[in-house]
C-alpha cells in the first residue's frame, strides 16, 4: 500500500506518501507561491526520494476543500487525472478535517480548524476525536466568525481553534467563549499531508469524473442568476 | 532496431469554455477530436464567467480525456507527446488544462510540450492543407485579431494586431445593441445575409502600411447611430445594421490581409479563429485571394476554427519535433507571448 496525498487548498501546499504504517514522506510549506507551479515537481521530487513510481501508488487522497477555489482545483484536477489515469481509488477529505486531525488528536474537547474566507467570515466545521476517530459534529460552512463562536458557547467542553488565519479571528473568537476558547501552537497550524492520507485511508472511493471540489459557495454569478429567477 | 513511423499527439485545450481533448497522428491526421462545450451554462449570464468556467472543467477534464482514447482506440503509452495549451486565456481554466496534462506526464512519463493558443488555431490548418512558407495567418477571434507572419514551422511573428477590441468582442457588443442572444457573432453574420450595407460605418485604417486593426470607433459608431435614429423617433432594421458593421470588419481584414499578403510575398494565408466561421468573411476573402494567383488562401472547416484541442496536437507536434519542452513548472499564463516558440 502506498497512498499519495495532496492538498493544495489553501496557502499551506502539502505532499504526503503513507506506507502501510510509517509515513514514507512528507511535503509543507506555507507561502503565498504558486501552487500549479510548485505542486508536481514536489510529488515528483518525494515521489523520487522515496523511491516510489507512479504505478506503484494504490490510492490517492485529496484535500476537496474548502479554500482557495483556484487552488483546491490544481489539487483536485491532479488527483483526479492520477487516480484515473493508474486506474487506482480516489477519495477526498474536507480540508477543514485534515486541519482538525493535525492539531487535535489528543484534545478531549471540540475542535474549530478554519481558514479566513474575508470580510469577517470563515470556513469552519466542528470535530471531535471520539475513541480515537475523528467524527463531525457540525457539518462545513461558511459563516460570520462573530455568529460562529457565541453559537459554541453552549458546549459541554472546551474548543480548540486551529488555522494559520486565527490572527485575523482570535479577539473575536476571546470575547464570545472566553478561557473555553483554547488556541493551538504556531506549529500545530499547517494541515498535515500525513494526517490526510490517514484519513483517507480507508474511507470509501469516489469516481474520478464525477468528483468535484467542495466549494462550499455557488461561484457568485451562479447565485445571483439563482436569485433573479425566483 | 525499428523505427517508429508514427507520431501520436495528444492535445488538450481549456482556455475559454470549451473542455477539449484530441489525438493527431503525424501533426496531421485528426484519430479523436472530443470538445464538451459549456456555451449552454454561460448563455444564462450572456458571456464566459471565468469561475464557472473553471469549475465546468474541473467536471468534464477526465471524462473527454477518456472519449478521446476511447474513439482513438489506443493506449495513453502509445501517446509520443501531451502538447497542452499554456495560454493566452482564462488562468483558473488554464490551470485544470495545464495541471491534466502535468499529472498525466508524469504518470506515465511523456514528454510535455506547451503550445500557445493562436499557434493551435494557426495549425488547425495543418489539418486539412499541408503549409507552405513563408506564409501569413490571419487571425480572428472572440479574444483576438491579429496577422501573424510564419517564414517557417513553428516560428511566429505578429505583424499586426487590434489596439482595442478583438473583431469577435466588437461583434458580440454589437449583438447585445441589436438585443440578439449571446454569442452574437453568429447572430449577426446571419442577419447581416438579410440586409444591405446601406449605412455608412466608419473603417479603421489607421497608419498607411500598418497591419494593425482598431474596432471600438466602429463599435460606438454603431451604438451612436441606433441612438440617433432612437431619439429621431425612427427604427433601423438590424439586418441593415448588422450588414453595415460587418461590411465595414470584413472591408479592413480582407484588405489589410491582402496588402500584407503582397508586402510579405507569401505563399499561403490561412485563416483562424472563430471568426473564421463568419460566412461573409469566407466569401469575401475568398473572392479577394481569386485575384493574387500566387498566393492559396487555406480555410479550414467550422469545426477546426472554433476552439478544439487538435489544433493544439498539431501544434504541438511541429513543437515537439523542433525539440520544445515544458517541465512541471508549466502554469497557465493569460498573457503569454506567441514569440515564445521561436528559436
Ligand atoms: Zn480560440
Amino acid at each position: 500500500m502506498k497512498i499519495l496525498s495532496i492538498d493544495t487548498s489553501n496557502y499551506a501546499l502539502g505532499i504526503g506518501l503513507l506506507d502501510e504504517n510509517q509515513v514514507m514522506g512528507e511535503y509543507i510549506s506555507n507561502i503565498k507561491k504558486n501552487h500549479s507551479v510548485r505542486i508536481m515537481p514536489a510529488i515528483q521530487t518525494i515521489m523520487n526520494e522515496c523511491g516510489v513510481k507512479p504505478a506503484e501508488l494504490t490510492k490517492i487522497v485529496v484535500a476537496k476543500g474548502p479554500g482557495s477555489y483556484t487552488g483546491v482545483r490544481i489539487g483536485v484536477t491532479i488527483a483526479k487525472t492520477l487516480a484515473w489515469t493508474l486506474k487506482i481509488p480516489l477519495t477526498g477529505v474536507s480540508s477543514l478535517e485534515v486541519l482538525a486531525a493535525s492539531a487535535g488528536r489528543h484534545f478531549d474537547g471540540y475542535i474549530s480548524p478554519l481558514f479566513d474566507a474575508r470580510r469577517g467570515q470563515i470556513y469552519t466545521g466542528l470535530y471531535q476525536f471520539r475513541e480515537g476517530s475523528l467524527t463531525t459534529v457540525k457539518e462545513d460552512r461558511l459563516v460570520m466568525t462573530a455568529d460562529w463562536a457565541p453559537s459554541l458557547s453552549s458546549l459541554d467542553k472546551d474548543v480548540l481553534f486551529v488555522g494559520n488565519d486565527l490572527p485575523l479571528h482570535q479577539q473575536v473568537i476571546e470575547q464570545a467563549l472566553g478561557v473555553k476558547a483554547r488556541f493551538a501552537e504556531v506549529t500545530e497550524h499547517n494541515p498535515r499531508p500525513a494526517e490526510l492520507a490517514l484519513l483517507g485511508r480507508n474511507r470509501k472511493e469516489e469516481d474520478p469524473h464525477s468528483f468535484v471540489p467542495n466549494y462550499i459557495r455557488l461561484a457568485e454569478a451562479e447565485a445571483k442568476w439563482l436569485e433573479s429567477q425566483k | 532496431m525499428t523505427i517508429k513511423k508514427e507520431q501520436l499527439i495528444l492535445g488538450i485545450e481549456t482556455s475559454c469554455d470549451e473542455t477539449a481533448v484530441a489525438i493527431v497522428k503525424n501533426g496531421k491526421e485528426i484519430i479523436a477530436n472530443v470538445v464538451a462545450s459549456q456555451i449552454e451554462s454561460h448563455k444564462r449570464f450572456g458571456g464566459v464567467v471565468p469561475e464557472i468556467a473553471s469549475r465546468h472543467h474541473v467536471e468534464q477534464m477526465t471524462l473527454v480525456i477518456e472519449e478521446a482514447f476511447r474513439q482513438a482506440e489506443i493506449e495513453i503509452q502509445d501517446v509520443d507527446a501531451i502538447a497542452v495549451t499554456e495560454g493566452p486565456g482564462l488562468v483558473g481554466a488554464l490551470l485544470i488544462g495545464v495541471n491534466a496534462a502535468k499529472a498525466l506526464a508524469f504518470a506515465h512519463d511523456i514528454p510535455l510540450v506547451s503550445v500557445h493558443h493562436i499557434a493551435g488555431h494557426i495549425y488547425a490548418n495543418r489539418l486539412v492543407t499541408e503549409m507552405d512558407f513563408p506564409l501569413l495567418s490571419l487571425v480572428v477571434s472572440g479574444g483576438h485579431t491579429e496577422i501573424v507572419y510564419m517564414k517557417e514551422h513553428g516560428h511566429f511573428e505578429v505583424i499586426g494586431e487590434t489596439r482595442d477590441d478583438a473583431a469577435g468582442e466588437a461583434y458580440d457588443k454589437v449583438a447585445r445593441v441589436l438585443n440578439l442572444p449571446y454569442p452574437g457573432g453568429p447572430h449577426i453574420d446571419r442577419l447581416a445575409h438579410e440586409g444591405t450595407p446601406e449605412i455608412d460605418l466608419p473603417r479603421a485604417w489607421l497608419e498607411p502600411n500598418s497591419y494593425d486593426f482598431s474596432f471600438s470607433g466602429l463599435k460606438s459608431a454603431v451604438i451612436n447611430t441606433v441612438h440617433n435614429a432612437e431619439q429621431r423617433g425612427e427604427v433601423i432594421a438590424p439586418e441593415t445594421l448588422a450588414a453595415s458593421f460587418q461590411a465595414s470588419v470584413i472591408e479592413v481584414l480582407v484588405t489589410k490581409a491582402v496588402q500584407a499578403a503582397k508586402e510579405y510575398k507569401v505563399k499561403q494565408v490561412l485563416l483562424a479563429g472563430g471568426v473564421a466561421a463568419n460566412k461573409g468573411l469566407r466569401a469575401k476573402l475568398t473572392e479577394a485571394f481569386s485575384e493574387l494567383e500566387d498566393v492559396q488562401l487555406v480555410i479550414p472547416p467550422l469545426s477546426l476554427c472554433t476552439d478544439n484541442a487538435a489544433m493544439i496536437a498539431a501544434a504541438g507536434s511541429i513543437l515537439f519535433e523542433k525539440g520544445k519542452r515544458a517541465d512541471l513548472t508549466l502554469n497557465g499564463n493569460p498573457g503569454l507571448d506567441i514569440s515564445i516558440h521561436n528559436d
